[in-house]
């Protein structure tokens, strides 16, 4: 689910979280449960675990499996030799290379571009009082209910007037308008006390040295989470990549896989092949999640507050 | 509190420009654009635009292909939401206990929310395979009926559903876990010495402590299930068999990129628009009522 989508209608919505839980799930002072009502928790959440993860198996093992093992029956549900063929094909008849390298480009500067824009944008409004403001604020607001579906014609039709089709400009501008980000960031800068920016002020520093050298070092914790959950939005976005690009070379990997999968039902689906391109897909940001997890967790709840 | 601001006259407007100018050509000049053409009929290779007031409307509402997908999205939407909300308490109010490996457990429970809706799409696209798949294989051993997705409409359905579902499961479960770990040990403690077992104790009392962020999760998935959903029926069914999974941003798609009938699809969108600002009103007014306490 994409968070942008997954907000749009849950503006600044504030969930009532009784505080604000980093570490989620960190020891608490519950009553400890007899023994045996333990095990029958570990067993029920290996069984969760076993269920969820049952799908990226059966695609891994698949991946695994010449075609002939594919589609043997009983189904077999154990990984084969067959891995590395598997994978340097799909990658070739896909052009895996280029597909990654465009969806690694999107997610990285959809992030990065939401990210630098919101943090100006709260910085104006928190920062300073002008006419308009609250104008802006409105503004950027609104964005929230206006996802993709409903101005989807005339979207198109203005990038095609940029002349942005098939170009990441085109994949990537329009998607970092942030209402959320700004949101987060709005909020953060006004939990920092104002005695840093009056003595900040007295020492001569001006509105962009105070950004540059006060709020952003006290900002990385913000952006690492808000990068981590934008990059997996950015990653997996599918509407508008496949709107706006015609070439091959400029799909992303998300669109890219479908075409793995033929249409025509003359001739044979090499299911080993598409698997093997899915698990190269999601690899990226599924790792990303793993090895930041903290972060992403802190970013799914502090954006939405 | 009075906040010390920057004195500038054009520094502001130079740091929103970026934002604003983003949001003026990509929402809101399209966005007007949307509603300007679901009144006027377009001819799709050139030519003028033909007032035709509310006729894109009319015809919609006529149509029981529209209808359908209109059915179609509140059953995929409410579909993905119970299954994916549901199992997320579940796994959530287990992963919450205190025991050995918690963390362990915590990773091996989100990660699916990395995979695009689309990719998981087609994983289970093969899961549902009707000649190869391990769960048709497995199913004909319970019973006779064909288990083919391609032939029948509820089970390409199931599919499409089970496969968003999963991808929702761990955004879902971050947001239980959150929750859980805001409510006291002291009101659960006092329930097990009045003699609470596990389960009143989390029926009356951890569920009705969970409710605002049950609805803020409810509104969310649906929210996606309905303008986010649009990549895994594209990537898996088409819209369909027939027409089973075509749901309205799909038609909308359809109709606009596939059929060129720009005003009807044009219409569509601004149906939809009048939707997300729908949901967004029941939002903020349940929000403000807190749901429950």
């Amino acid at each position: 689910m994409s968070p942008e989508a997954a907000r749009a209608v849950a503006p600044g919505a504030t969930v009532a979280l009784p505080r604000p839980t980093v570490a989620v799930g960190e020891a608490t002072g519950r009553p400890r449960r007899p023994r045996w009502g333990r095990l029958v928790v570990h067993l029920l959440l290996v069984a969760s675990v076993a269920v969820i993860g049952f799908p990226l198996y059966y695609a891994f093992v698949i991946s695994t499996q010449s075609l002939d093992q594919v589609i043997q029956r009983p189904p077999r549900l154990l990984p084969s030799t067959h891995a590395l063929e598997n994978y340097v094909e799909a990658w070739r008849r896909s052009h895996m290379g280029r597909l990654l390298l465009n969806s690694m480009i999107v997610a990285v500067a959809v992030a990065a571009g939401k990210i630098a824009i919101s943090m100006l944008s709260a910085f104006a409004i928190v920062y300073f009082r002008f006419r308009g403001r609250q104008f802006v604020f409105w503004m950027i607001f609104i964005t929230l209910m206006l996802p993709i579906p409903v101005r989807i014609l005339p979207t198109y039709e203005v990038i095609g007037t940029l002349g942005w089709l098939d170009s990441y400009a085109g994949l990537t501008v329009p998607l970092m308008a942030s209402a959320t980000a700004t949101f987060l960031f709005r909020q953060f800068y006004l939990t920092v006390p104002n005695e840093l920016c009056e003595a900040a002020q007295l020492d001569g520093c001006g509105p962009l040295r105070f950004l540059a050298s006060f709020l952003l070092p006290l900002s990385w914790a913000n952006i690492a989470a808000l990068f981590v959950v934008l990059f997996i939005y950015g990653w997996n976005e599918y509407l508008w990549p496949l709107l706006i690009t015609n070439t091959d070379e400029m799909r992303t990997v998300v669109i890219g896989l479908e075409r793995l999968i033929p249409r025509s039902g003359t001739e044979l689906p090499t299911w080993n092949l598409i698997m093997a391109g899915a698990m190269m897909a999601l690899l990226p940001p599924v790792a990303v999640i793993i090895f930041m997890q903290r972060w992403f967790v802190r970013g799914l709840i502090e954006s939405e507050k | 509190m009075k906040r010390t601001v920057f004195a500038n006259r054009w520094l502001p407007y130079l740091l929103v420009l970026p934002q604003v100018v983003v949001t003026v050509v990509f929402f809101f000049w399209p966005a007007a654009k949307s509603l300007y053409l679901s009144v006027f009929k377009s001819p799709p290779f050139g030519g003028r635009d033909i007032f035709v007031g509310l006729d894109n409307f009319t015809a919609l509402l006529q149509s029981p292909e529209y209808y359908d997908s209109i059915v179609n999205s509140f059953v995929f939407a409410g579909g993905v939401t119970a299954l994916s909300v549901l199992g997320g308490l579940a796994v959530a109010a287990l992963a919450n206990q205190k025991i050995r490996g918690l963390a362990v457990y915590r990773t091996a429970l989100l990660w699916p929310y990395g995979i695009a809706p689309a990719v998981a799409g087609i994983i289970f696209l093969f899961i549902f395979h009707p000649a190869y798949g391990v769960l048709p294989y497995f199913l004909s051993f319970v019973t006779a009926y064909e288990f083919n997705w391609l032939l029948e409409g509820w089970i390409a359905m199931t599919l499409v559903v089970a496969a968003t579902a999963w991808t929702h499961l761990g955004y879902n479960i971050a947001f239980f876990l959150a929750g859980l770990q805001g409510i006291p040990d002291s009101l659960l403690e006092a329930a097990d010495v009045d003699g609470a077992g596990p389960v009143r104790r989390f029926v009356s009392i951890v569920i009705p402590l969970l409710s605002p962020v049950t609805f803020y999760l409810v509104v969310v998935n649906m929210v996606s299930g309905f303008f986010g959903s649009f990549g895994v029926i594209h990537a898996v069914t088409h819209g369909g068999p027939g027409h089973a999974t075509e749901i309205m941003v799909y038609k909308l798609w359809k109709d606009g990129f596939l059929g060129l009938n720009l005003g009807s699809s044009a219409a569509q969108s601004v149906i939809l628009m009048a939707l997300v600002i729908g949901l967004t009103m029941l939002q903020f007014r349940f929000v403000e009522k807190k749901v429950t306490y």
